[in-house]
């Protein structure tokens, strides 16, 4: 396909490889933000491939994995009404929340339906009058205009039986909240490609000038990925912070202004709590008061469980770059895709699930193999 | 969750907010929303994100910036090791 196999031609990737091999002289730690690039770094080893100097820590940019564990909770509590069509993505089915999950709900006769689009939610509101239909509105400013359509076309039909559980979170404040913290071992950023293509970079200048590091503004496919890292090593040797963009064929400065129309007519910023990580201001959207017809936490008044996570798990810390997930002593055993104990093992974009897929045989032999 | 795939406009539909089109993703063909890219013509590449287009794709600047990924190709001297070889 145009624009995704030529990003993945290997003589490319390895003259770019060998461009980064040459600039290097000693270690930098880089963070790639997007878990949908940690995935692509994982399936074609490009940590491999990199100098040893050079150490990619995995971020928080999974939408799945820092939705907190009380809003899996109350979308639980939603899917058990017998009146209710809980609507969602798929990722979220099995995210663990404090007892159960929406794949469990569902086998116990919740009725939870799994969507590609939140206009489908809207149509699936059209075809049951009598029920009350909630769309499980989960992720980062790249999906927030799409599930802000949802709210508005809901409006302008005049619908009364859909609403939105929003858990709806944002980039730049968890990178400055990683930046603030004493133990940041993050010396280069790779920023979200599709996020910035939402929301353009100027936030991410912001970062460049308060923190003094370099962000580049990369995509997803290996070439992508490897052009980036080349960007941070030459700023990095070069004692340079500035902000750069790599993934020019999608992404504007400014973004997209149409879909950022949508995004503040339907939502406003509040603070919001991170599974792991904690609450962080203004890190997140809720509903606009001129669509609180639609927050589904006002129709059904859900009340707030203290749910906790189980102890061993130790996604806070991988979802912040200080640990990998094969350092964890559930990995690959008491936790799995198929039983996970937290979300970074279920999602497509979480950096246990990615481990898992793609490394754990060889996680496990480095680690039978003889100490040297 | 972030996924975005590009894919070529086949045909145009509607307008304003109604406005989409087929679009061709190595052929399979979905219906997609372009109220975020009004600017999108039949033949453009769009990302698309559930269901929605993102970006029109800047076929001119790819252009540019995948010359200069080849170029790198072309000035690096070190040896290079086959496709089959790499790990």
């Amino acid at each position: 396909m145009k624009y995704i196999d030529e990003y993945r031609d290997p003589e490319i990737a390895c003259a770019l490889v060998a461009n980064i091999s040459n600039r290097v002289t000693q270690p930098w730690v880089l963070m790639e933000i997007c878990g949908g690039q940690t995935h692509t770094i994982m399936r074609y080893g490009l940590d491999e491939l990199i100098p040893p100097q050079l150490e990619l820590v995995h971020g928080p940019g999974c939408p799945v994995c820092v939705t907190p564990l009380e809003m899996i909770d109350k979308a639980i509590a939603l899917a058990s009404r017998s009146d209710v069509i809980l609507v969602s993505y798929g990722d979220m089915l099995r995210v663990p929340g404090s007892r159960s999950d929406l794949f469990r709900a569902k086998a116990a006769g919740g009725d939870v339906r799994v969507v590609y689009s939140p206009m489908e939610a809207v149509k699936i509101a059209q075809a049951n009058p009598e029920r009350n239909v909630v769309f499980f509105a989960v992720g980062f400013e790249t999906t927030a205009p799409a599930n802000g359509m949802a709210a508005w076309q809901a409006n302008q039909l005049g619908l009364t039986n859909f609403s939105m559980l929003v858990s709806h979170v944002l980039v730049p404040p968890a990178i400055r909240l990683l930046l603030r913290q004493p133990s940041n071992r993050v010396q280069g950023f790779i920023a979200p490609g599709h996020v910035c293509t939402v929301m353009g970079y100027k936030e991410y200048e912001e970062l460049v000038e308060e923190f003094r590091v370099p962000i580049v503004v990369g995509g997803f496919e290996p070439l992508d990925l490897l052009e980036a890292v080349l960007m941070l090593v030459e700023q990095l040797e070069a004692g340079q912070a500035q902000m750069e963009n790599q993934y020019v064929r999608s992404v504007a400065r400014a973004g997209n202004v149409q879909a950022q129309e949508i995004m503040k007519t339907v939502f406003e910023i509040c603070d919001r709590k991170w599974r792991g990580i904690g609450s962080i201001d203004a890190s997140g959207l809720r509903l606009r008061p001129e669509f609180a017809a639609y927050d589904a936490e006002r129709v059904f008044g859900i009340e707030e469980t203290g749910a906790e996570e189980p102890g061993e798990c130790i996604s806070a810390l991988v979802l912040q770059g200080l640990k990998k997930p094969h350092e964890c002593t559930a990995f690959g055993t008491r936790c799995t895709p198929e039983n996970p104990l937290g979300a970074p093992m279920v999602s497509a974009e979480g950096a246990c699930a990615a481990y898992y897929r793609y490394r754990r045989h060889t996680v496990a032999r480095q680690e039978a193999a003889c100490p040297k | 969750m972030c996924l975005a795939i590009p894919g070529q406009i086949l045909e145009v539909m509607g307008a304003a907010e109604s406005r989409s089109a087929r679009v061709d993703f190595g052929g399979i063909v979905r219906q997609v929303h372009l109220l975020f890219v009004p600017e999108a013509q039949v033949g453009d590449f769009v990302m698309v994100h559930v269901g929605f287009a993102i970006s029109v794709v800047d076929a001119q600047e790819a252009e540019r910036t995948y010359e200069v990924l080849q170029a790198l190709e072309l000035l690096d001297d070190e040896p290079k090791p086959a496709p089959s070889e790499m790990p």
